[in-house]
């Protein structure tokens, strides 16, 4: 079996990815926990579950979205550069990916109620959207940091339907509104579904999302041989919790292609300053699994900062620590300044707003193209700026 | 304490030979080092047994007077490391001790230089919130070569099965939480909590100790039947952090 084989075959028992993972939660979430991972299994097996998943992610969410050849940033940054546009998709990110395959899980295993936290707010919308459309009732929990720098998509959630629930315990951004969400699900968890945004969590969560969001990468790999007439040589994705990166990453395993995760730089290396978990943390347990962690020497988790609102977290998900531990991926960084410029440049010369977010991604290319110029590279353009306007203006662009 | 027996098997012991135990939970270093010293000797005077919590960054098991009590021991500087020095200058302490952490901490301090420590500090049983039996095996072994028990949490929605799982596993005590939801809250004592309570008993080896909502007499009193000892957490600390005598409100919980 190749190494590649090798980072396949885990994730399947016990949740574990090499020895991230597992699934470390109050006794009173493993019963929710198992019925869920069984739930799953057996419908992510289903056909006629896969079917009306099929149907949602065609007909509402508007899959496949559309592989964009970026020649006029191509040619300024020296080489061939294909844009996988999440942005595109319903509510403006990968997020209703997962989104609206765990809502059908939730409807299916009968929840009451859905629960989500988010941090930029795109999850919230998502789960927002994908709760109405299926007739669920959803609270969001959403730090209320994040409320004051994500704005829109706050509003967006209310005209769902949906319940912001605002968290102002801990440093009041995605990490305290997961701690939230956790606390509900312990007071609820028989009636209540935990819809979980990110490829973190307890077991099955990572497995489980990744599965849903594995369609970036899929879509991507044949609109490649189809619209290029080749694979890229490098795929980039921007890595918080690592969704849209591990979706585009994963069905591109077995392929000789360079895979490069984009962590948050933030505005310095130190402690507190950035969210680059994998490259400046160590492992821990945090949420669930254990993963990389940005953490001091007493294992007390650090606040970070990213400019993006979705990459500001302290952890990631094990299946990249996993990935990174076997150099099957690479990880790197990219400082809120480097992000601003890439998201002008993507602008200027494709009429593309991206995400914050997914700025990182574009350093990401920028960089591999300054070293392997002339060369063809996919980026996960994993969401669209519109909700980061607020932001950007009082930054002065 | 009972003659040959140490740790996990001498706290079993006791716990079963006492009427009711009243375990009472301090957040280590809250509200401050030298005062949670104080309550640690005070309450260790009179009891069986002292949970000290161990305060983390990320509290997802606790409500909101825990989360507070731990963020207020965190910001002046309180790690596990300050925490057993403070614990060890006091001993030879009375009662048992019952350490609460979350996994984190244990981990980064390292399992196999935290638990000898542990043992030395008249450590008999280790709670950790996030810590299901299945991921238990390494820390429980530690553990046990030690003479710790790794305790057992479960809860109202606790399978018949997995009930048997654990309490044949739970060493020390088995941890029965009396309600769904995060500490701090206020417990029912209705019909289906004694229920609850007569069906752990009847599943577990270890003598059971009923937590979560605790924080009247009258719960005491209609508890007490249905298992060998209540921990009180969250009322505890209220009182600590308003600056009230532990002891008093403690004997109040004996009416």
């Amino acid at each position: 079996m190749s190494w590649q084989g090798a980072a396949r075959s885990v994730g399947h028992e016990r949740g574990r990815f090499g020895p991230y993972g597992g699934r470390y939660v109050p006794e009173i979430l493993v019963p929710a926990l198992s019925r869920l991972e069984d739930t799953a299994r057996l419908l992510l097996d289903d056909p006629g579950f896969l079917n009306m998943l099929e149907e949602e992610l065609s007909s509402w969410v508007g899959r496949p979205t559309a592989l964009t050849h970026a020649s006029r940033l191509g040619d300024t940054w020296g080489g061939d550069i294909w844009l996988k546009r999440e942005d595109l998709a319903h509510t403006g990110a990968h997020k209703i990916n997962n989104a609206i395959g765990q809502a059908l899980l939730a409807r299916e295993m009968g929840a009451e109620r859905v629960i989500a936290e988010t941090g930029a707010g795109q999850h919230g919308v998502a789960t927002a959207a994908a709760c109405a459309r299926l007739g669920l009732d959803c609270t969001v929990y959403m730090g209320s940091v994040d409320i004051e720098r994500q704005a829109p998509n706050v509003e967006r959630m209310h005209l769902l339907g949906a319940l912001v629930e605002p968290v102002n315990s801990g440093d009041a951004t995605l990490r305290a509104a997961i701690n939230e969400a956790l606390r509900d699900w312990v007071s609820q968890p028989e009636t209540t579904y935990y819809l979980l945004g990110s490829a973190v969590g307890p077991h099955p969560y990572p497995w489980l999302v990744r599965e849903l969001q594995s369609v970036i990468g899929r879509e991507a790999r044949w609109q490649m041989l189809e619209r290029a007439g080749r694979l890229p040589d490098a795929a980039i994705a921007c890595v918080g919790g690592g969704s849209n990166a591990i979706g585009l990453f994963y069905p591109l395993l077995d392929d000789p292609i360079e895979l490069i995760g984009v962590e948050a730089g933030g505005t310095s290396p130190d402690l507190g300053h950035n969210a680059a978990t994998i490259g400046l943390g160590t492992p821990g347990v945090l949420h669930g699994s254990f993963s990389y962690l940005l953490q001091d020497g007493d294992g007390q988790i650090q606040e970070t900062h990213s400019v993006s609102a979705g990459l500001d977290y302290p952890g990631v998900g094990p299946e990249h620590s996993w990935l990174a531990e076997t150099g099957r991926a690479r990880y790197e960084s990219a400082t809120d300044d480097e992000a601003l410029s890439a998201l002008d440049e993507l602008g200027r010369c494709e009429g593309i707003l991206p995400a914050l977010e997914s700025s990182h991604a574009l350093v990401g290319a920028r960089r591999w193209l300054a070293a392997h110029p002339g060369t063809t590279v996919l980026v996960g353009l994993s969401g669209r700026g519109d909700k980061d306007i607020d932001i950007l203006r009082g930054l002065g662009r | 304490m009972s003659a040959g027996l140490v740790g996990a098997a001498a706290l079993e012991r006791r716990l079963l030979g006492d009427e009711t135990a009243i375990v009472p939970y301090l957040t280590g270093g809250f509200p401050t080092m030298s005062s949670f010293q104080d309550a640690l000797e005070a309450l260790s005077a009179g009891s069986i047994a002292v949970e000290i919590g161990i305060p983390f960054s990320d509290p997802m098991a606790d409500g909101a007077t825990i989360q507070e009590s731990s963020r207020i021991a965190l910001e002046s500087g309180t790690t596990l490391d300050s925490i057993l020095t403070a614990i060890e200058n006091l001993a030879p302490l009375r009662s048992d001790l019952v350490v609460m952490s979350y996994l984190n901490p244990l981990m980064a301090y390292g399992f196999d230089r935290l638990v000898p420590r542990l043992a030395g500090a008249g450590v008999a049983a280790l709670v950790v919130p996030d810590l299901p039996l299945e991921e238990s095996t390494e820390l429980g072994s530690v553990a046990r070569d030690h003479g710790i028990g790794l305790v057992q949490l479960v809860s109202p929605v606790t399978s018949e099965e997995r009930l048997g799982v654990l309490g044949r596993a739970s060493e020390g005590f088995t941890y029965a939480v009396t309600m769904t939801g995060t500490t701090g809250g206020t417990t029912g004592s209705g019909q289906d909590v004694t229920d609850y309570l007569d069906r752990v008993r009847a599943a577990s080896r270890p003598p059971v100790l009923a937590g979560f909502g605790v924080r009247n007499a009258e719960q005491v009193r209609a508890l007490a039947p249905h298992c060998d000892g209540v921990i009180v957490g969250s009322a505890l600390v209220e009182v600590l952090a308003s600056g009230n005598d532990p002891l008093t409100f403690l004997a109040g919980l004996r009416q």
